[in-house]
């Protein structure tokens, strides 16, 4: 039987701004856990009842750690990034399906916007062959290093301009004109609309990450639907983020809603 | 000893007081990875309508302090796909199955249970109590003489026993109680959620996409308490007590109300394993206080 588990931190802190970085020695989910799955995080407050969910950033088997990258927009992230180095939180995991991975594809194109970017991370560290990741930030791209120890090409766009080139990610694809055997994407749903028609544009297939509000995480609750086009049809369905997704390919999602 | 954990829910044996609520345990499936099923009651399964319903627009979620909003609108597969593929999986256990029904008028009430009524189920529940769909649901369960007419039309379909569940969201839930029993219902379901509201006030608009939702989760339950306390006063049948229950403790304090089973709903979502944990709850409770039958103690506040 699947249960919730006591994961150890042994790290909670600030990486920039309202964005946290966690690791938790969590074994039992490090060995399952696949690129672009999610964990629930309980935050132990009665008041605050149902999980937060938080995508997995890296995997280390090894060491039977999960790294999380999680930004705080609420009562329940600010409880949670407040917690001690050494105590241990609930989490639920791994969940989700994570990226559909063809070992024969050798160059890839990542994107990740804002509180996006984590997930792609691990997916990079899976992924054999050419990565090319473009990062999105209003102004402080993120994980940046990390994306280039493991020899990433990466192109950065910030709103401001600070970094990068000034505008969006999608600018930066523009620019750059990449090809890939397969796209993968994760940010906010209006630059994921945006990439999605540019990948069809080009004939190239993309994943998409998709984000809803959920309930419980596993499927049962029914609340954080989107609206994915029914195959062969001009009708639509609306499936499970947490169950059917998070990964959704980007032209079966209906993105005019 | 052995500790009697049995009860009869309008002449369904169920092995103990424990079921889940409509809406929050899908159709089991995805709490088996979680809890042995054989272990429930019953499961009460998500509403299910004559054909799929697509339910409502996202956001449908919001935490609120102590529980919860919530305006899926009863998305399902519709009757025939629950038919086909969910009572094959259900029956692999050893538990009962409790159908929740809903519907937009009578006749789709009545379709549905007509189909139902020569499946594999153990009882039936009408949903006359949901907050978020515009044409029945709710709109029939604050009415009177309406609850009475959809109750006794459905009757005439249903061969097993019907549950009829009620919404708080009424001035005297005695009253629609009442309507319900005498229409023909062989039990009662309560509290569906009540009506609640969330306002994102940095962006200025509700944060569901439907506005108004069904408040429930642990914040609830004095008020599920108090309503089962009055419809046990107030009529003869079986109820099924639910709203924010999360324990053992919580469970008896339903049963103490009156209610002869107990729905685990909400705190499906904070806890996979509250069914479990709340029956292990009611057995320890027994054991602390040497309650031979679980029976005993129903409806013992005066």
């Amino acid at each position: 039987m699947k249960k919730i588990e006591q994961a150890v931190i042994l790290k909670n802190q600030c990486y920039i701004d309202n964005i946290y970085d966690m690791v938790l020695y969590v074994p039992e989910i490090a060995n399952v856990a696949k690129a672009g799955q999610f964990i629930n995080v309980y935050t132990g407050k009665a008041e605050m009842i149902l999980p937060r969910p938080i995508s997995i950033s890296e995997i280390d088997k090894k060491e039977g750690t999960l790294r999380l990258l999680y930004q705080v927009i609420g009562k329940g992230t600010e409880h949670i990034c407040k917690m001690q180095k050494g105590s241990s939180i609930k989490i639920l995991g791994a969940l989700g399906n994570g990226f559909f991975i063809n070992k024969k594809h050798r160059n890839h194109i990542l994107i990740g916007g804002g509180i996006g970017v984590p997930p792609m991370l691990e997916l990079a560290k899976t992924l054999q062959g050419n990565i090319h990741i473009f990062i999105g930030a209003k102004s402080k791209p993120i994980l940046v290093e990390e994306f280039q120890k493991i020899g990433a090409n990466i192109s950065i766009a910030t709103d401001d301009g600070s970094q990068g080139i000034c505008g969006t990610v999608l600018d930066a694809i523009e620019i750059e004109e990449p090809t890939a055997d397969m796209i993968y994407a994760c940010g906010p749903k209006v630059m994921l609309k945006a990439v999605s028609e540019w990948a069809e544009k080009k004939q190239m297939q993309i994943q998409v990450s998709m984000e809803e509000k959920m309930a419980c995480g596993i499927g049962a609750c029914v609340g954080c639907t989107i609206k994915i086009n029914k195959k062969g049809t001009h009708d639509w369905e609306n499936l499970k983020v947490c169950k059917d997704g998070p990964v959704f390919w980007g032209n079966e999602v209906v993105w005019n809603d | 000893m052995t500790r009697e954990l049995s009860v009869n829910i309008a002449g369904v044996i169920v092995q103990n007081p424990v079921t889940t609520a409509s809406g929050t345990f899908g159709s089991g499936r995805e709490y088996s990875e979680f809890v042995d099923l054989n272990k429930l009651g019953a499961v009460t399964v998500k509403g299910v309508s004559n054909v799929p319903w697509k339910g409502n627009n996202t956001p449908r979620i919001a935490e609120t302090y102590g529980g919860m909003l919530n305006s899926v609108g009863l998305q399902n597969m519709g009757v025939d796909n629950f038919i086909e593929n969910d009572i094959p999986f259900l029956r692999q256990y050893h538990t009962k199955i409790i159908v929740n029904v809903c519907g937009h008028t009578i006749e789709e009430y009545c379709q549905t249970v007509e189909k139902l009524s020569n499946a594999d189920v153990d009882l039936l529940e009408l949903n006359i109590s949901c907050p978020n769909v515009t044409e029945g649901g709710i709109t029939f369960g604050t009415d009177i003489k309406m609850v009475q007419k959809v109750v006794s039309e459905v009757k005439r379909y249903a061969k097993q026993p019907l549950i009829v569940k009620l919404t708080p969201n009424v001035t005297d839930i005695t009253e629609i109680a009442k309507a319900a029993v005498y229409g023909g219902a062989d039990a009662l379901s309560l509290i569906n959620t009540l009506q609640g509201m969330k306002i994102d006030i940095h962006k200025k608009k509700a944060v569901l996409a439907n506005k108004i939702g069904g408040f429930s989760g642990p914040a609830v339950k004095p008020v599920a308490v108090r309503m089962v306390y009055q419809v046990a006063k107030a009529v003869n049948v079986p109820i099924i007590g639910m709203g924010g229950i999360c324990n053992g403790e919580d469970a008896i304090e339903f049963i103490m109300a009156g209610a002869t089973a107990v729905a685990i709903g909400t705190a499906n979502f904070s806890n996979p394993m509250a069914t479990i944990e709340t029956i292990e709850g009611i057995q320890q409770y027994m054991e602390q206080y040497n309650i031979k039958d679980i029976n005993e103690i129903r409806g013992i506040i005066d």
